[in-house]
């Protein structure tokens, strides 16, 4: 790990951006844990819960911490323009050709289709993200559950005040009852 | 192309403020990001935004690129790069911040109950993307039916999700779904 520099880091995030199809994480952590040994299973895990309970997307926040913890700033600033530079220079080439061609029929029809598609996924990933709250702690979980939905999905209120109100409630209950 | 400030300032402020409350990642703030696009700003139609939504899916990479798009928009390259480095930015320096903290002191309490007291309210706001979208996408039951068909799949099953997405493109190209 010690001897990782900024430019190995920057191409080991760069490679496992380009494979992340549909999800950044496994590849993320067959590079990190498995090929590279950089991480231990256990530290993997342990970085990650880390990085979920901070804001923002996961696998950026792990990138940096892996590359903060290989060599200060510098690595996480290596990890961080590997991991995002390709994916935004892609999915902008991706938006002009939307620009450009978006207006045919056929690239119409591809993406009505495709939009619906997309919307699944995220049921699923929701679901998938309820079940262990769900079968653990259902008494706590569900009610935050369906209140962060009820007040932002179905009444539109602003974010921030739906967090302000839900968010330290629930955190005191985990406080008082650990889970 | 002359660049537009104002637009430019509105999608700084507002990423950055959404990196900061992103708990979960981009998916718990695509409620928040498609109020202010669409209803607050009126920098896209709902369509326009389920359309871009689905293009960051099929890109490789993490999920916040729907805030790239969106940026791109909104004010063109200048509003994608602007909108993704304030989507990033601040809570990239939390996170530097907070495991410099985290490796000098272990095992805190309140790390923990943070944790797990956002983890349900971040799986609300998940629900919260996935009913704005399919309200966004879904205007007949046949799209309906593909919505409910992908969530089912990518639940169930650990077939990798582009392949659903690839099917629906498909599926579409026929017009099955219609033109809009």
């Amino acid at each position: 790990m010690a001897a990782a520099r900024p430019r190995t880091i920057f191409l080991v995030f760069l490679a496992i951006a380009l494979q992340g199809f549909g999800g950044v994480l496994p590849f993320a952590r067959r590079a990190l844990v498995d090929r590279r040994a950089w991480l231990t299973p256990d530290d993997f895990n342990e970085t990650l819960s880390l990085c979920q309970s901070l804001p923002g997307p996961n696998i950026v926040n792990l990138s940096i911490a892996v590359g903060a913890r290989a060599c200060g700033w510098r690595g996480s600033l290596a990890a961080v323009a590997g991991l995002v530079g390709a994916p935004v220079v892609i999915v902008i080439i991706l938006g002009v050709l939307y620009g450009q061609f978006g207006g045919l029929q056929l690239v119409q029809r591809a993406i009505i289709g495709l939009a619906a598609a997309a919307a699944g996924l995220v049921i699923a990933t929701a679901a998938r993200m309820a079940e262990p709250l769900l079968k653990r702690r259902a008494l706590t979980a569900a009610p935050f559950i369906l209140g962060g939905f009820v007040a932002v999905g179905v009444f539109r209120l602003p974010l921030p005040y739906v967090l302000l109100a839900l968010a330290p409630l629930s955190i005191a209950i985990m406080w008082k009852r650990p889970a | 192309m002359s660049l537009a400030w104002p637009i430019l300032r509105a999608l700084a402020v507002q990423f950055s403020l959404l990196s900061l409350l992103a708990f979960g990642g981009a998916n718990a703030v695509i409620p928040e990001i498609h109020r202010q696009s669409v209803a607050v700003h009126h920098w896209m139609t709902d369509k326009d935004f389920a359309a871009l939504f689905a293009i960051a899916q099929s890109a490789p990479g993490p999920n916040f690129l729907i805030s790239t798009l969106v940026g791109w928009k909104a004010a063109g390259i200048p509003g994608a790069l602007v909108a993704t480095a304030a989507m990033c930015s601040p809570s990239c320096l939390l996170t530097f911040w907070a495991v410099k903290a985290w490796d000098r002191h272990h095992d805190h309490p309140w790390r923990t109950a943070i944790g797990a007291g956002i983890a349900p309210v971040t799986v609300g706001l998940v629900f919260s993307s996935a009913y704005v979208l399919v309200r966004a996408a879904d205007s007949s039951w046949r799209l309906g039916l593909v919505t409910a068909a992908t969530a089912a799949i990518v639940y169930f099953t650990k077939l990798n999700p582009l392949w659903c997405l690839a099917a629906a493109a498909l599926l579409g190209l026929t017009g099955v779904f219609g033109t809009p």
